[in-house]
């Protein structure tokens, strides 16, 4: 079992949350020309790192929030968590 | 090469069984092979095996990081299947169906194939029409499918639960009649002994940390145990393949997920064939030892670690025992995980890339085992030729910037959920 620490309700088990995936993707931006190369890495690449990764994860049997984590991808080991606004690293 | 038969088999016993060669060697690397396939799980042995067979191609290094069959090969839940609704998929894995049917033959190892063929559940009129459709593309490419009303399943797996109080009722079912199980690690042995007696050297507890590329050409690869030249470099690599490719700088339509199994301890036989849920994800075969197999879900997280999470576990069996309810009073006898490289349409990718004599094999997902005997012969082709044989055309690496995806499920990108 993971604990994650929403950091708006505290510690919880991972059954509260749903996983959202690599969170250092980034939308191309709105209203700007882009290639076809730029909405194939937001839209298809992952780096799948092994090590520390990363993530959104949605609270969504909690606040609902969305939230970041750093975890480790080969120890499952979570570093930190930060609120989705939160500037990481 | 010893041939494996009933005669030698009662040779070896009256000689107190001391006459039997090693399967294959154990060789030091050379400094310098034709091909070097990274890898040694189904698919990296079976490339190899066709390089040389059907190519003639035999300075070959299989270089595995841990032992044969330690990956995905040897932890797989064996299902063997070619249901698949778009043209690329299905001739493919029918190409391999065929080469199932004769693996044992051919490669003189008992692989124990059991055609015992795979039941996928419906349990609304939706999905019965979804089958249907399914079962007539099947059929179109030549593939067996039979659509099965409820009366029919309840002939063939009486276990089932069809009491009338259910979440799920159970309206009827597609059936692939030829497809089955084979015993995964004769699969891995079989392929690296063959290619052992044929020249191939399979070098174990070896693990590539880097590449040599001059000029947009591969000149050869980093070991732990040295370097290796080589022109010709074929990945295989499986659920590491996302960490090779950081080597290679190169950033790839997949992410490397965990996927668990279980098997309960041995009962009597109760269950014919392959049967999968069709409101969730779980699935179930009958071991011949009497082990009931089960599997399902991802654990749902990125994740490089062999070593799956409970949760996960709860989730899949309480689908499997929606299904049957019997399996409830079984204990646990053992449970496992693999990583897997889930491609963002479900799809494989078997190509050529940027990089000049290097090939790419990946993408496999959940169901890589079944492709082995296709992925290793249109793989061997692909390297052998530097050509894609017309078998793995669609498996190109380029499909996801151009929009030629082959998505089974229509799931999109999410490939935790897929
Ligand atoms: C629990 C589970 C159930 C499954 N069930 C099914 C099923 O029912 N049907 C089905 O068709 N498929 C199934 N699969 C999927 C299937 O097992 C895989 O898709 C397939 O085995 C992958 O190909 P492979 O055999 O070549 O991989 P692997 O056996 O994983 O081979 C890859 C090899 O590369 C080696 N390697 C990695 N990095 C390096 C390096 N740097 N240097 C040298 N060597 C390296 C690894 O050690 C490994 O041995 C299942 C998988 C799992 C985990
Ligand atoms: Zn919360």
């Amino acid at each position: 079992m993971l604990y994650i620490k929403c950091p708006h309700c505290g510690l919880r088990s991972q059954n509260e949350f749903a996983y959202g995936g690599d969170a250092s993707v980034k939308r191309p931006e709105l209203n700007k020309e882009i290639s076809d190369q730029e909405w194939d890495e937001f839209v298809y690449l992952r780096k799948s790192p092994r090590g520390k990764h990363l993530e959104l994860w949605h609270h969504v049997s909690g606040c609902r929030q969305w939230i970041k984590v750093l975890r480790d991808t080969s120890t499952h080991e979570i570093f930190n968590t930060y609120k989705s606004e939160e500037k990481v690293g | 090469m010893q041939k494996y038969s009933f005669l030698s088999l009662i040779k070896n016993a009256f000689s107190g069984h001391k006459g039997w060669e090693v399967a294959w060697k154990d060789p030091t690397p050379k400094k310098e092979y034709d091909v070097v396939i990274i890898g040694g799980g189904g698919h990296g042995l079976a490339t190899a095996y066709y390089l040389a067979k059907e190519h003639k191609i035999t300075n070959i290094a299989v270089i595995e990081k841990g032992w044969i069959g330690g990956g995905n090969v040897g932890r797989n839940t064996t299902i063997i299947r070619s249901n698949y609704m778009h043209d690329e998929n299905g001739l493919f894995y029918e190409k391999g169906m065929d080469l199932w049917r004769s693996m044992s033959q051919d490669l003189n190892f008992n692989i124990m194939f059991s055609p015992r063929g795979i039941i996928n559940l419906a349990h609304s009129d939706a999905q019965m029409n979804a089958y249907a459709r399914r079962g007539n593309s099947m059929r179109l490419n030549g593939i067996d499918a039979v659509l099965l009303d409820r009366e029919e399943v309840k002939k063939k797996v009486p276990v089932l639960d069809f009491s009338d109080n259910v979440r799920f009722p159970i309206f009827g079912a597609l059936m692939q009649p030829s497809a089955g199980t084979a015993r995964h690690d004769a699969v891995a042995w079989g392929y690296a002994r063959q290619a052992d007696s044929m020249g191939v050297d399979i070098i174990q507890h070896c693990e590539v940390t880097g590449f040599d590329i001059n000029n947009g050409k591969i000149q050869g690869i980093k070991t732990s145990r040295g370097d290796i030249k080589t022109k010709k470099v074929g990945l295989c690599v499986a659920g590491s393949t996302s960490i090779l490719a950081e080597m290679l700088n190169m950033t790839l339509p997949i992410e490397t997920h965990l996927l668990q199994a279980c098997v309960s301890e041995p009962i009597k036989p109760i269950l014919d064939h392959v049967v999968t849920f069709g409101a969730g994800h779980f699935y179930c075969s009958q071991s011949d030892k009497g082990e009931m197999v089960m599997g399902g879900d991802l654990d749902g997280y990125n994740s490089y670690a062999q070593r799956g999470n409970l949760p996960t576990l709860q989730h899949v069996l309480t689908e499997g025992i929606a299904m049957f309810p019997f399996l409830s009073k079984l204990n646990m006898l053992r449970t496992w995980g693999g990583i897997m490289d889930m491609s963002m349409d479900g799809s494989p990718i078997i190509d050529k890339t940027h990089i000049a004599g290097l090939y790419l094999n990946c993408g496999w997902c959940y169901g890589g085992f079944k492709a082995t005997p296709a992925s290793g012969f249109t793989f061997a082709h692909t390297i052998a030729q530097d050509r894609v044989h017309e078998l793995n055309a669609g498996f190109r690496l380029d499909r996801f910037s151009t929009g030629h995806l082959i998505d089974e499920k229509g799931l999109g990108t999410k490939t935790w959920i897929s």
